[in-house]
């Protein structure tokens, strides 16, 4: 053993950091690119009700949004406080969501198109027929598959 | 400018790499994966010819859930036709589906063969049909459906622990497939109506 021992007082050599803020810089960039902010700024406000069956949704890339809920205060004495339908930043009717279906379906991978999903983020005071409106929409619109978006049980605060 | 030759002292930049690394965990959390979650649907296909046409569905298959226009829920199907509170619902939605006491006023059982699995006997023709008004609240539609959901789930897992001895969570995708054609999934909703559910709370 004592071959191997080296006489005298040996150093470690000192690790070179210099370049670890760049590497660092490098990730946060990377973060940054491809975490995507939330693209819409919203224009109603809604609490979403809460369920016990609720599942996740697998693919982010899959899912457009369609929010149902009464105008934010900045909105609300123009538009009054009944419910209104919002696609990406705007308000809309009803009628609008063709357009919006085939825009959101142009967007996407060819083999994603048939799993496009609409979650439906819709105030818990809402009456039906406006639900009932944006459904039959979206079933003329071809887009079938909907979620009502909700909140696991325990989770969600009025 | 200044005197030629004079050094620039080097700036210590030991702590650049923290600070970043502190940007990067303000970034990390700041855009949380916000995972959306929700009940599942899948809308019927849209046939402009099929407006007006009625499908004849036997009385005893049908079961009517009608949510009205002050919020109350009331069903009706072979046995029952009452108000009832949203927690009571599952319990009549899992009699309903799987009648197991070969009631004849339940839906009927009949062979279905399960694609890939054996031929296996279910009440296959059973239709939820849930109805609302236009004024309906949506939370109350919400918990609703949450209360049918439920009741298929809760079905599903308790074949899955009769027939194949494990809980659904343990089921592989084929065994929840063969779970869900024992127990398909068969929500129907009508198009609300302006007035009211006076046909059904009579």
């Amino acid at each position: 053993m004592s071959k191997f021992r080296s006489n005298g007082k040996r150093e470690m050599p000192e690790l070179n950091t210099s370049s670890l803020p760049d590497l660092i810089f490098t990730v946060l960039f990377f973060f940054m690119m491809v975490t995507t902010m939330r693209e819409v700024e919203l224009k109603v406000q809604f609490t979403t009700p809460s369920g016990t069956e609720i599942e996740k949704l697998e693919k982010k890339s899959l899912v457009s949004h369609i929010y149902i809920g009464p105008p934010t205060k900045e909105y609300r004495a123009a538009l009054g406080p009944a419910p209104r339908i919002q696609l990406n930043d705007k308000f809309a009717e009803p009628e609008h969501i063709r357009d919006f279906v085939v825009s959101e379906r142009e967007s996407m991978a060819e083999k994603d198109k048939p799993f496009m999903k609409m979650s439906l983020k819709i105030d818990t005071n809402t009456q039906m027929g406006i639900v009932t409106d944006v459904k039959q929409a979206l079933r003329k619109a071809w887009a079938l598959n909907i979620v009502y978006s909700a909140t696991k049980d325990g989770k969600n605060q009025k | 400018m200044g005197k030629s030759g004079r050094k620039v002292p080097g700036l210590n930049s030991s702590s650049t790499a923290d600070i970043s690394f502190i940007l990067l965990i303000f970034f990390l959390v700041t855009t949380s994966m916000d995972t959306d979650t929700g009940l599942s649907r899948r809308l019927p296909e849209w046939d402009p010819n099929a407006e007006d046409q009625e499908v004849k569905i036997k009385e005893r298959n049908v079961m009517v859930v009608n949510v009205n226009k002050a919020n109350e829920i009331w069903v009706k199907n072979g046995v029952i036709n009452k108000q009832i509170e949203v927690s009571e619902l599952k319990d009549l939605a899992k009699e309903f589906i799987a009648n197991p006491n070969d009631n004849i006023n339940l839906p009927i059982k009949e062979d279905y063969e399960v694609p890939g699995f054996r031929t296996i006997v279910t009440t296959v023709k059973h239709v939820i049909s849930l109805q609302t008004d236009r004024s309906t609240n949506y939370e109350v539609y919400f918990k609703v459906q949450n209360e049918l959901t439920k009741a298929y789930n809760e079905l599903r897992d308790e074949w899955c622990k009769q027939v194949l001895g494990k809980s659904w969570e343990d089921c592989t995708e084929d065994e929840k497939t063969y779970a869900k054609g024992m127990y398909p999934s068969k929500i129907s909703e009508a198009e609300p109506k302006q007035y009211g559910s006076a046909a059904l709370a009579q």
